[in-house]
C-alpha cells in the first residue's frame, strides 16, 4: 500500500439480511467497491439516495461490519484495528449527532473527553473550535435552539475536536439554506488547507463540482466512474446547445439540416426545441446560426451550456440524478 | 480504567439531562403515591387478610409499593434512548474510542440513583401512615430496588435499541410490566391467590424480590427468602444488562 493513500478499499461489500414474510431477504447495499483516497484531498462520493453512500461511510468508520472485501483506513486494517481507526478518524453522520438538550459547549467538552483527553485539554480544544467556527454567540445555549447552519457547524466541530487526520462527512449540507452551505463549503476547504483529508458523501452535483478534488459516482451499490470534476465533465463529450423555434415543424427541419451539415455528437428535437451536443460549442455556434438563417429557419432563443456533473451521471447511468432524488 | 472513566462521563451527561427537567423525577412517583393515599385505606378496612396481620397493612404494603416504583419508574427509560438514537448521538458515541458498555452503564446507573431517591421519598411520606422502618432492612432493600431498576431499565433500553421507534416500545413494555407486577403480590398478597396463580407467581423473579424486601422491612434478617431474592434479581440484572449490550453492539454490525 502506498504511503499517501488514506483510504484504500478493494471489493468492499455489505449485504443486509432482513426478515421478511416467507423467509430471509438479502439486500445488497454495497456491491464491491474499490476506492483510493489520497492524503490531503477532498474526495466526493456522489450518488442518489439509497445508492450505498452512507453504508460505505459507516463501514469505513467502523459502525458497520463489511460482509466482504478489504479496507485500510489511515493504514489500519478495518477488520482488525477498529480501535485505532476510531481513535484517529473524525466522523460526522447525516443526523449530525449533537446532543440537543445539552449546550454546544457541553457537547464539545464531552466529545473531547470521550477521545481520552483530560478535562483541561478538552476545554481548551472546545474553546479553540468555538473560535474557529465562530460559535461563541450561541455555544452556551442548548443545541435544540440552533439554526440548521449553527447545528451543522457544531456537528463538524464534534467530528474534528480531537484533530483527526481524516474526516468522514455524510451529506454535510443536506437541508441547509444556500448561505449556510456556502459558509460550510468555506470551512471544509479551510480544513483541507490545514492538511485534513476529507471523504464526503453528497447527492448534490454542485457540491461535488465546487468542493471536491476527486469524485466517485456511486449508483446501486457500485462505483460507476471516478475522476476529477473536469475529467468527468469532458468525458461526456461536448457542450450542450438548445435552439427554440416557433413550432415543432421548424425544429425538425432544423434537425435535418444540421445533421447533414455539421459533425454533431447528438441531436434531438423535443417539441419546438432542438437539443444538440457538440464539441467546442462556443466556436460552432455562429456557424450553426448562419446555416439556420440561410435556410429561413429562425431561432427564437439560443442557450449554450457546458456539461455538468448531472450530464455525467446521465451518461453513465441513463438516468438523471434529480429524478432519483425526487423519488 | 477507561471503562470506569467513560461510565462516569456518561453518567454525568445523563444525570445532567434528568436534572434539567427535574419535574419528571416526581411525575413517576405519582402512581405509588396515589396507591398510598387512595388504595391503602381500603386494605385497612378489609380487616384480616391472609398474609396481613390486622393493623399492619402499611408495613406489608409499602415494600411492595417500592418494588412497583422500581418496576414502573424505570420501565420507560428506553424512550430517552430512542431520542438519542434518532438524533445520531448514539452513533456518534459508537465511533469514538469510548468503551461501548459505558454508553448503557452510564444510563442504568443514573436510573438506579434516581429510583433510590424516589424510594426514599415515598418511604418518608409513608411514615405518618404508621410505617415502621427497620433502618438496616430498609438500606438492604434499597440495594434490591436498585437491582430491579437496573433490570427493568436494561430491558427498556434493549427493546429501544431493537425497535428504534416509540410506537412499538410502549406496548411491549406494558406487556411485560403489568403481568410481572400483578404476579408479584405487590398490591394484594399472593396468599389470597388460588393455588394455580401462586404456582405461576413462582416463576416470576420479582415475586421473590417482594418477599425479600417485606422480610427485610420486618427486620427478619435470618431468612433464606432474602438471599433468594438478592441472588435471583442480581443474576437477572446481569443477564438482562448483557442482553441490552448485545442489542447495542448489533447496532454496529
Amino acid at each position: 500500500m502506498s504511503e499517501d493513500l488514506v483510504i484504500q478499499t478493494s471489493g468492499l461489500r455489505k449485504t443486509f439480511v432482513s426478515k421478511a414474510r416467507g423467509g430471509k431477504k438479502e439486500v445488497e447495499a454495497v456491491k464491491g467497491i474499490d476506492l483510493s483516497v489520497r492524503k490531503g484531498e477532498i474526495f466526493g462520493f456522489l450518488g442518489p439516495n439509497g445508492a450505498g453512500k452512507s453504508t460505505t461511510q459507516k463501514m469505513l468508520s467502523t459502525l458497520l461490519c463489511p460482509t466482504g472485501g478489504e479496507a485500510k483506513v489511515l493504514g489500519y486494517n478495518l477488520a482488525e484495528q477498529q480501535e485505532q481507526i476510531r481513535q484517529n478518524i473524525g466522523c460526522v453522520s447525516q443526523a449530525g449527532g449533537a446532543d440537543l438538550s445539552s449546550t454546544g459547549l457541553e457537547n464539545l467538552v464531552l466529545q473531547a473527553q470521550l477521545y481520552g483527553l483530560d478535562d483541561l485539554t478538552s476545554k481548551k480544544y472546545a474553546s479553540e473550535f468555538v473560535e474557529r467556527f465562530q460559535m461563541s454567540s450561541f455555544i452556551e445555549r442548548p443545541a435544540q435552539s440552533y439554526s440548521g447552519g449553527q447545528k451543522r457547524r457544531l456537528d463538524i466541530a464534534l467530528g474534528m475536536i480531537h484533530h483527526p487526520k481524516l474526516l468522514l462527512l455524510d451529506e454535510p449540507t443536506t437541508g441547509l439554506d444556500p448561505q449556510s452551505r456556502a459558509y460550510l463549503w468555506g470551512e471544509i476547504r479551510k480544513l483541507k488547507d490545514a492538511g485534513v483529508t476529507i471523504f464526503l458523501t453528497t447527492q448534490y452535483m454542485d457540491e461535488a463540482d465546487k468542493l471536491c478534488d476527486v469524485i466517485a459516482i456511486i449508483d446501486d451499490g457500485k462505483i460507476i466512474v471516478t475522476g476529477t470534476p473536469n475529467e468527468l465533465k469532458s468525458s461526456v463529450g461536448g457542450d450542450h446547445i438548445v435552439f427554440s423555434f416557433l413550432s415543432e415543424e421548424i425544429a425538425q427541419k432544423g434537425e435535418t439540416l444540421l445533421t447533414e451539415k455539421v459533425k454533431i455528437e447528438k441531436i434531438q428535437t423535443k417539441s419546438n426545441a432542438l437539443h444538440l451536443t457538440i464539441k467546442d460549442g462556443e466556436r460552432s455556434m455562429p456557424d450553426l446560426l448562419r446555416s439556420l438563417d440561410a435556410n429561413g429557419l429562425e431561432a427564437q432563443t439560443v442557450t449554450l451550456s457546458r456539461p455538468s456533473l448531472d450530464d455525467v451521471f446521465l451518461k453513465y447511468t441513463g438516468r438523471s440524478l434529480r429524478e432519483d432524488t425526487i423519488k | 480504567m477507561t471503562l470506569l472513566r467513560d461510565t462516569k462521563l456518561m453518567f454525568i451527561r445523563n444525570m445532567q439531562h434528568t436534572l434539567r427537567s427535574p419535574v419528571f423525577v416526581f411525575v413517576s412517583m405519582f402512581q405509588p403515591l396515589m396507591y398510598l393515599l387512595l388504595f391503602m385505606p381500603l386494605l385497612n378496612g378489609l380487616g384480616t387478610v391472609p398474609g396481613i396481620k390486622s393493623g399492619e397493612a402499611v408495613d406489608v404494603f409499602i415494600p411492595g409499593l417500592l418494588v412497583l416504583e422500581a418496576l414502573f419508574g424505570t420501565a420507560f427509560v428506553g424512550f430517552s434512548l430512542i431520542d438519542d438514537i434518532r438524533s445520531g448521538v448514539i452513533e456518534r458515541f459508537l465511533v469514538t474510542p469510548a468503551k461501548r458498555p459505558s454508553i448503557l452503564l452510564g444510563r442504568v446507573l443514573r436510573d438506579a440513583v434516581i429510583l433510590l431517591l424516589q424510594c426514599v421519598l415515598i418511604t418518608l411520606v409513608a411514615i405518618p401512615f404508621g410505617l415502621s422502618v427497620n433502618i438496616y432492612g430498609f438500606s438492604l432493600s434499597l440495594v434490591l430496588y436498585a437491582l430491579i431498576g437496573i433490570t427493568m431499565a436494561s430491558i427498556s433500553y434493549g427493546f429501544a435499541l431493537i425497535y428504534k421507534i416509540e410506537d412499538a416500545l410502549a406496548p411491549t413494555l406494558n406487556t411485560i410490566t403489568l403481568p410481572v407486577s400483578l404476579l408479584s403480590g405487590i398490591i394484594l398478597p399472593l396468599a389470597l391467590a388460588p393455588i394455580w396463580l401462586q404456582d405461576i407467581a413462582k416463576i416470576n423473579p420479582f415475586s421473590y424480590a417482594v418477599n425479600a424486601t417485606r422480610t427485610l422491612f420486618a427486620g427478619n434478617f435470618n431468612n433464606i427468602g432474602i438471599l433468594e431474592g438478592f441472588v435471583i434479581i442480581g443474576v437477572l440484572a446481569v443477564l438482562v444488562f448483557l442482553w441490552g449490550l448485545r442489542s447495542l453492539n448489533k447496532m454496529a454490525s
